[in-house]
This record gives C-alpha cells, sequence and structure tokens, in this order.
C-alpha cells in the first residue's frame, strides 16, 4: 500500500508501485481533471504540483510520491492567492478554447508565479513552454500569466 | 471540408445520407415549419420553440448546440444568435451539447455534423428565428395574462414589460408561454439594431474549463466501466494472424481479450492496465502490400505521375499560350501526412444492452457515428443514443466518414459485453493513419516580356480523401476529387489560361481531412509560386498580387490590410525580412505577413499580421482567438510535423518525433478584422490556417533568397 496526499488529504494505493501517478489520480481517485495526452513528459496536459514542483504526472511513479503532497487542478483554487489570480486571469484573458490543455496550463502557471512574483517575457516562456496546446491558446496564455502577476503584485 | 452547396443537389445528398444512416429519417429544419421536437426521452420543457432552446422556470436559457464543442467557439456563438432575438439576460445563458438528433441536422445537408467552417453560417437564421419565436410567445403569453394587447409589450433583459410598468419574467412566463402555439412568422432585426451579434463575449463554458469541471470523452465515468485499448496493425492494412494472450490475461486488471477486425482488444479494469496488458500481447501480423510502402517511394512515384496527363479539373483556353511566353518558372513542391494530435487522444464509451446501447464521444459526425455504431451493434440508429461531448481538438479526426475508432469502440462493446471505453494512447493516435494526404505538385509558369502572367500548368498528385467514401457522389466529378484541388482551379486570381492536372493515386494509408482541407497544401504552392513569379517580374509581391485581383475586391481589401497594419515596405531590422500570403477558403478571406528571421539556423517567426474578412462578425473574442489558433496549427506544420513511413512503418511515434508548435515559439500574432460587405457570418475556424506557410516561405526567400518549396521548412538547412 503506497500513502500520499492529494490536495491536503491522505489516500491510499494498491496499484503496482510502476503506475504512473496520472493513472492513480484518474483511475484510483476518479480526479479526471489532471488530463492525459501522450504519456512521456511531452505535452503538460498531465501537469500537478509534487511538494510544490510542477511535475509531469504520466512519468511519476506513484511509488516515488510516497508520503509526497501532491496537488492537483481540483484542489488548487483552495492553496490560495496565486491559483486564484491565475484562474480569473485565464478567464478575464478568455484563454481557452478546446480547454483539454488548460488544466496543465493552470497549474504550470502557478508553480511559475509561486516562485517567481513578476517573471519576464522570457520567464514565462520557458517556463509554459512543455506545456502544448494544439488550439493555439499560446498568446492569451502569455497575456494571462502577466495579468495574474500584475494583479497579484497590485495585491501585495 | 467544403461541401459545395451549390452543386450538391440537396434531394440526392438527403437520400445518401439517409441511406449512410441505414434507413435513419434525415429531419431538416425550415423556417415556420419546424417540428417540435426533443431529445430522445428528454422532458418536455416548459418551452420549447422547437429542439433547441429550453426556458426553466428559473428564468435560465438553454440552448442546445447541435455542433461538436472542441475549441471553435460554437457554445458561447450559437446561444448568441438566439439571445439577440430572445432578449434574455445574457448572464442567465447556458448551453449543453445536443445528442444525435435528426433535428439537429445541417440545415442544408440533412446530417448532424461540424466541419467545414460552417457552424456559426448554418445556425444563423435558425437560431436567430428560434430566439424570435421564443421571444414572441413569452410576450403573446404576458400580454394574455394581463389582457392587453402583445403590440404594447415588449422583451428586455428577460423580462416582458407592459404597459403601466407591468413586468415579469421569463421564468413566470416560461410555462404558459410552452402551451400556445409557435408563430409561424417572425420577423428578425436588421445587424444596425444588434446588441449582443458583434459585441466582444467571454466564452460561457471558460470557468466550467479552467476548473476541470468539464466531462470530455476521455473523463467519462460510468458504473463499471472498463478501459479497451487495441493493439493496432503496425502496417496500414496488415491483418492478425495470429495471436497469443496468455501473458496479457495474467496482468493483473486485466479481463478480456478479444480480436476484432482492425487488432487486437485488451479490456481491463482501468487505462494501466489495459495498457500493461497490450504490451504483453503477442501478436503475429501478416502484413500484406502495405510493408513495402515508404514515403520516399511515393514522392519518386508523384513527381513522375506530375508530368503525365491526367483528368482535368480546369482546361485552359489556350493550352499552347505557355509557348510564347518570355520566360517560364518550373517548380516542383512537396508536402508530407500531417496527423491532427488533437490534445485529447481519441476515445468513446460504449454500453452495450443487447437490445440498445448509449455513446458518449466527441463526435464531429453524430449522424455518420449514430448510424456506424448502430450497424456494428447490430441494432438500427433509433437503438442507440450518441451523446456528444465536448472534445479537446479534433481538426478534421472526429469527422471520419468510416467512423473508424466509434466502430472499434462498438465491436469491443458488443464482444465483452460490459461498458467500455476504448482509448487510444499518443503513439495509436500518431501511428493510426486518418492523415492529411502526402501531395506533390508541379507548377509551370509563362510571364510575357512585361513580366504579366500567360500561361499556368499546375499538376497535383496525392490521394483522394473523399474516394470511396459516401461524399463520393457529391465531391468526385469526372475523377477530380473537389477537396484535391480547391484553392487552385478556383482561384481568385485573374490567371489566364489555367490548367489543373489532377492525379490520385490509391495508397494504403488512410486519409481525412484536415483543419483547412485542400487548402493546406494549395494555399503554399499558389502563394510561393505567385511570390516566385513576382520575383521573376521585379515586382513588389504585394503589387504583383494586386494587379490580378481586380475582379475580386474583397480579397484585395484583406491583402491591402494585412500590408498596411504590417508596414509592407517599410525597413526592418538586419536580419528579419517579411513574406506576404493571401487566401480565400470557406467563403472567408485571409491575409497574413510574416517576420522572420534565423536563429542559429532554425526558422524564427517573430509576428504575424493578420487581416481577416469572415463576413458578419458574431463574437470579435471568438474570431480573433481562432485566426490566433489556425496560425499556430498551420505553424506547427509549416516548421516541424510530417508523418513519414519506412517499410510500412510510420516513423513517428508521439510529440517528440511528431513536433508541433511550442509556445516559446510563438509569434506575436495582431489579428484586424476587415469591415466586411457580407450581411452573414462565413467561415472562420479554418481560414486562416493556410495563409501561414506561404507567408514564411516567402519571407525566408526575402531573407535568404532561397525558395522553400517543401514542408516542412524546418527540415530545409537555411543558412
Amino acid at each position: 500500500m503506497i500513502r500520499f496526499f492529494v490536495n491536503g488529504k491522505p489516500v491510499q494505493t494498491d496499484s503496482d508501485p510502476d503506475t504512473p501517478l496520472l493513472w492513480v489520480l484518474r483511475d484510483g481517485l476518479g480526479l479526471t481533471g489532471t488530463k492525459y495526452g501522450c504519456g512521456r513528459a511531452q505535452c503538460g496536459a498531465c501537469t500537478v504540483h509534487v511538494n510544490g514542483e510542477a511535475e509531469f504526472s504520466c512519468s511519476v511513479k506513484v511509488a516515488d510520491v510516497a508520503g509526497k503532497r501532491v496537488a492537483t487542478i481540483e484542489g488548487i483554487a483552495a492553496s490560495g492567492a496565486v491559483a486564484k489570480a491565475v484562474k480569473a486571469a485565464w478567464i478575464d484573458k478568455d484563454v481557452v478554447q478546446c480547454g483539454y490543455c488548460q488544466p496543465g496550463q493552470v497549474m504550470a502557471a502557478v508553480a511559475l508565479l509561486t516562485k517567481n512574483k513578476s517573471p519576464s517575457d522570457a520567464q514565462i516562456d520557458e517556463a509554459m513552454d512543455g506545456n502544448l496546446c494544439r488550439c493555439g491558446t499560446y498568446p492569451r496564455i502569455r497575456e494571462a500569466v502577466r495579468a495574474a502577476a500584475t494583479a497579484l503584485a497590485a495585491k501585495r | 471540408m467544403k461541401i459545395p452547396a451549390k452543386s450538391v443537389s440537396r434531394r440526392a445528398f438527403l437520400k445518401t445520407s439517409a441511406a449512410m444512416a441505414g434507413g435513419l429519417v434525415i429531419g431538416f429544419w425550415l423556417p415556420g415549419r419546424q417540428r417540435l421536437a426533443h431529445a430522445q426521452g428528454a422532458p418536455k420543457p416548459p418551452i420549447h420553440p422547437n429542439a433547441f432552446l429550453r426556458i426553466g422556470k428559473d428564468g435560465t436559457v438553454t440552448v442546445m448546440v447541435k455542433n461538436l464543442e472542441f475549441g471553435q467557439g460554437v457554445t458561447t456563438a450559437l446561444p448568441m444568435l438566439v439571445a439577440e432575438e430572445l432578449e434574455c439576460d445574457w448572464s442567465r445563458v447556458r448551453a449543453q451539447l445536443a445528442p444525435a438528433a435528426p433535428e439537429y441536422a445541417h440545415t442544408a445537408f440533412g446530417m448532424q455534423m461540424t466541419g467545414g467552417s460552417m457552424s456559426v453560417g448554418d445556425s444563423w437564421a435558425q437560431l436567430r428565428t428560434v430566439g424570435a419565436q421564443a421571444r414572441t410567445m413569452l410576450v403573446a403569453a404576458a400580454a394574455a395574462q394581463w389582457k392587453v394587447a402583445p403590440e404594447a409589450c415588449r422583451a428586455e433583459k428577460g423580462f416582458v414589460l407592459g404597459p403601466g410598468g407591468r413586468k415579469a419574467s421569463f421564468g413566470s412566463l416560461a410555462e404558459a408561454a410552452g402551451r400556445l402555439p409557435v408563430p409561424e412568422k417572425v420577423e428578425l432585426k436588421v445587424p444596425k439594431d444588434f446588441k449582443v451579434i458583434g459585441k466582444p463575449t467571454r466564452r460561457l463554458d471558460a470557468a466550467e474549463r479552467v476548473d476541470a469541471k468539464t466531462v470530455f470523452g476521455m473523463d467519462m465515468k460510468r458504473p463499471n466501466l472498463h478501459t479497451a485499448l487495441v493493439a493496432h496493425p503496425p502496417v496500414f492494412g496488415a491483418k492478425v494472424a495470429s495471436f497469443d494472450a496468455k501473458k496479457a490475461m495474467a496482468v493483473r486488471g486485466v479481463v478480456n481479450v478479444v480480436q476484432i477486425s482492425n487488432g487486437v482488444a485488451v479490456v481491463a479494469k482501468d487505462f494501466w492496465s489495459a495498457k500493461k496488458g497490450r504490451d504483453a500481447l503477442e501478436i503475429r501480423w501478416d502484413h500484406g502490400p502495405g510493408a513495402a510502402l515508404s514515403t520516399d517511394g511515393l514522392r519518386a512515384e508523384y513527381l513522375e505521375l506530375a508530368k503525365k496527363p491526367g483528368p482535368m479539373a480546369k482546361k485552359p483556353a489556350d493550352a499552347a499560350a505557355i509557348k510564347s511566353a518570355a520566360k517560364t518558372v518550373v517548380a516542383e513542391y512537396e508536402v508530407p501526412f500531417l496527423a491532427h494530435a488533437p490534445m485529447e487522444p481519441l476515445n468513446c464509451t460504449v454500453e452495450y444492452r443487447g437490445d440498445s446501447a448509449e455513446l458518449w464521444v466527441g463526435s464531429q459526425f453524430q449522424t455518420v457515428d449514430q448510424a456506424a455504431a448502430a450497424k456494428t451493434l447490430g441494432l438500427t440508429p433509433d437503438k442507440v443514443k450518441l451523446n456528444t461531448l465536448p472534445a479537446g481538438g479534433g481538426f478534421g479526426r472526429r469527422a471520419n466518414p468510416a467512423s473508424d475508432y466509434v466502430r472499434e469502440a462498438c465491436e469491443i462493446a458488443r464482444a465483452v459485453k460490459v461498458p467500455v471505453k476504448t482509448v487510444w494512447t499518443r503513439e495509436d493516435d500518431i501511428r493510426g493513419g486518418y492523415y492529411r494526404p502526402m501531395y506533390v505538385h508541379r507548377v509551370e509558369a509563362g510571364l510575357d516580356a512585361k513580366g504579366t502572367i500567360v500561361a499556368w500548368n499546375h499538376a497535383i498528385v496525392g490521394q483522394s480523401i473523399i474516394a470511396g467514401t459516401a461524399f463520393e457522389p457529391f465531391l468526385v466529378k469526372e475523377g477530380i476529387d473537389e477537396t484535391s484541388v480547391e484553392g487552385v482551379s478556383d482561384t481568385p486570381y485573374d490567371i489566364p489560361n489555367l490548367a489543373v492536372t489532377l492525379h490520385s493515386p490509391k495508397s494504403p494509408v488512410p486519409s481525412l481531412w484536415w483543419r483547412s482541407v485542400g487548402n493546406t497544401h494549395t494555399a503554399f504552392v499558389m502563394e510561393t509560386m505567385m511570390d516566385e513569379l513576382a520575383a521573376a517580374a521585379g515586382e513588389d509581391p504585394v503589387a504583383f498580387r494586386r494587379k490580378l485581383l481586380a475582379k475580386h475586391p474583397r480579397v484585395l481589401a484583406t491583402l491591402d490590410l494585412a500590408a498596411a497594419k504590417a508596414g509592407w515596405g517599410t525597413p526592418l531590422p538586419a536580419g528579419r525580412a517579411r513574406g506576404i500570403a493571401v487566401h480565400e477558403s470557406f467563403g472567408s478571406v485571409c491575409a497574413q505577413v510574416a517576420e522572420v528571421s534565423l536563429e542559429q539556423g532554425a526558422v524564427k517567426v517573430h509576428r504575424v499580421v493578420a487581416a481577416f474578412d469572415c463576413g458578419l462578425v458574431v463574437n470579435p473574442m471568438t474570431v480573433e482567438a481562432q485566426v490566433q489558433g489556425a496560425i499556430a496549427f498551420g505553424l506547427s506544420a509549416a516548421l516541424h510535423s510530417a508523418i513519414t513511413l519506412k517499410d510500412g512503418r510510420v516513423q513517428q511515434s508521439n510529440f517528440h518525433d511528431y513536433t508541433v508548435l511550442r509556445l516559446a515559439e510563438m509569434p506575436r500574432v495582431e489579428v484586424h478584422i476587415v469591415p466586411s460587405a457580407m450581411d452573414k457570418p462565413t467561415g472562420v475556424g479554418e481560414p486562416a490556417t493556410p495563409p501561414i506557410a506561404p507567408a514564411v516561405a516567402n519571407a525566408l526567400f526575402a531573407l535568404t533568397g532561397k525558395r522553400a518549396r517543401a514542408l516542412p521548412l524546418g527540415k530545409t538547412k537555411w543558412g
């Protein structure tokens, strides 16, 4: 039995230890907000936070998160001001097209802005480059990350 | 996809659609004669001017959206059409995807579908009429209640207002209004009175998407739902010779292994067990002739074919005119197979109950998929409920006349008799075929001494997307698949003696339309050749094009706006250059100017200025998003993406080798909407895809003096 924390709550799984965290979240715990896109750390649709760091859950074995804190899109809003600002900016800038990659994009943006309060355009590009979007929402993702940073700065 | 309404006899199309749908009665909506129809089994709503609108007692306005929402914003644009006439409170409007039902068929084509950039145009009259009918009924209900003349009442922001300050909410009137007859004739607003249409409007479903509350097909949950993965043939057309399921069955969670017509399916309790089970399968394949296939071989074959006579899509007035040319430019072009690679891999959930079935699927082709499911399950279509789920992209892949992934899911469900979600991995998606076909073009164009085009011989070689499908009788005429030549044979340029020849060799590689269909390759060839001819004539690329567009003011105005906004002709920093392209497709015109440089030999696109005439604009925010998105999609193919085959095997498998555009590569995009002379919306989702590849290629020529004649451009060494 592997035990860890998801969105602050203790969970346990009897999945094989090599099962990717993604599939434990989706099929085991029913948290389908974390998306499957490629299965090999190429697209970022499965981005979650493990102990506060953005990780591709398709490429993290569940055994490797034993005892750790996992945050998913379902729980991120409760995690504080950064997530709230990111989500608000995403809606204000009308980022979403199909929306499938967006939970991963939001998780990547929250991780970025948690560490770096005022990222440069180049830092935004670097931090968000691992998250693919086939609809091409990239220009609005950039705008939304900047807007969220501005909104957070105004609050401080 | 473009279905030419003019050339299709609707009756004939309806008949074939019905045949395709396995006897399903194809309904279509006629103004003033619509039926009172609801989704199968749905409770009768309080107000039902028809199948498209429900107004609840709480005042919630639910618009049933007959198209698939897969990023293009129909779940906002279509409710806007209703709201414009209904005079409701926009904050109370909701959208719901309609299941497969005859009432939701395309108004001209008799089948429920999403494609051809037609969704808003198709619903333009239909949904405004629905809104007007419902408003009329609500006003009539209020007038009857108040015992005043309906003419003395009006609707505003979700209320009916009457004489003496009387006021009643839509919700309170909904039930009474629902008992009234639907008015046969309603008058629709003229554009100058629009309050909703044309207003920048955020997506209705944005919050639900950002909160990850949207249920995509991949997220479907049902009691006892299993997951199936299929081992597909490693070579197109290969068959299972034999297989051993022992090791697969030994994997914890695997419950069944079944052979189906296109491979072997592993059914398990969850995805990862199914994946491990599939990895453990031992299959011997009969590869068949597909094993000899390679894209290198196809290229050689196509280049030879391009020089031979063949069926002509357009015959020149004077076939000998090319001989009079003072200067001739000959060029050969090549574009690769392309996978759609939507972010959400294909999937389909099926509950087979013996005498009926229910499906949940992000389908662009509900009518076709419902009929295919019924046939596969041995049922009639009325026994198959197909629920449309929002899809994580599609770009044409979910509009398959062959219903491949739906049929497969039904085959598995019928065999294993448990609810099952069949899921494709990314590798299955990249290797699974139904690609935009590979094409070769050969163009021979002649200029006279003054640099004026005198003749243009254009040969296109590539497999037909349409041949062998139910669309063939309408889209293939005398050997010409219109989707292979669109964008060349119907070019707006005034080109004398244009000759267009098409060769459509057969191939075992399944092919399909891909965002903007034939225009994906024809615009690249037309617009880079046009640039090359401008250079040969010693003229500016914009000035050269302008002379050929005198009869097409819409194309001309779009070209001019893009050039003006981009600062065409003004100096750029050293190491940067501009290129321009303009293309008409799906009833709209898009021109783009790309600014490029080379960074360590790699193409870098800094800025794209787009001008877009898409007719009457319903939601400017969506139009901007679709142009940005179409440019990103087109740029992926222009710079990176290619499917190649060797010994019959697809050489790519995932995003590491089937490369698509990443955020850091996304140029700054400026979208300028051309004030349109059109009084209705034209296509939005696709027409901005075609111009980006030639605009970038032309900029590279301006920068390096080298002509790009093969995509992706990233394969060429630029310096």
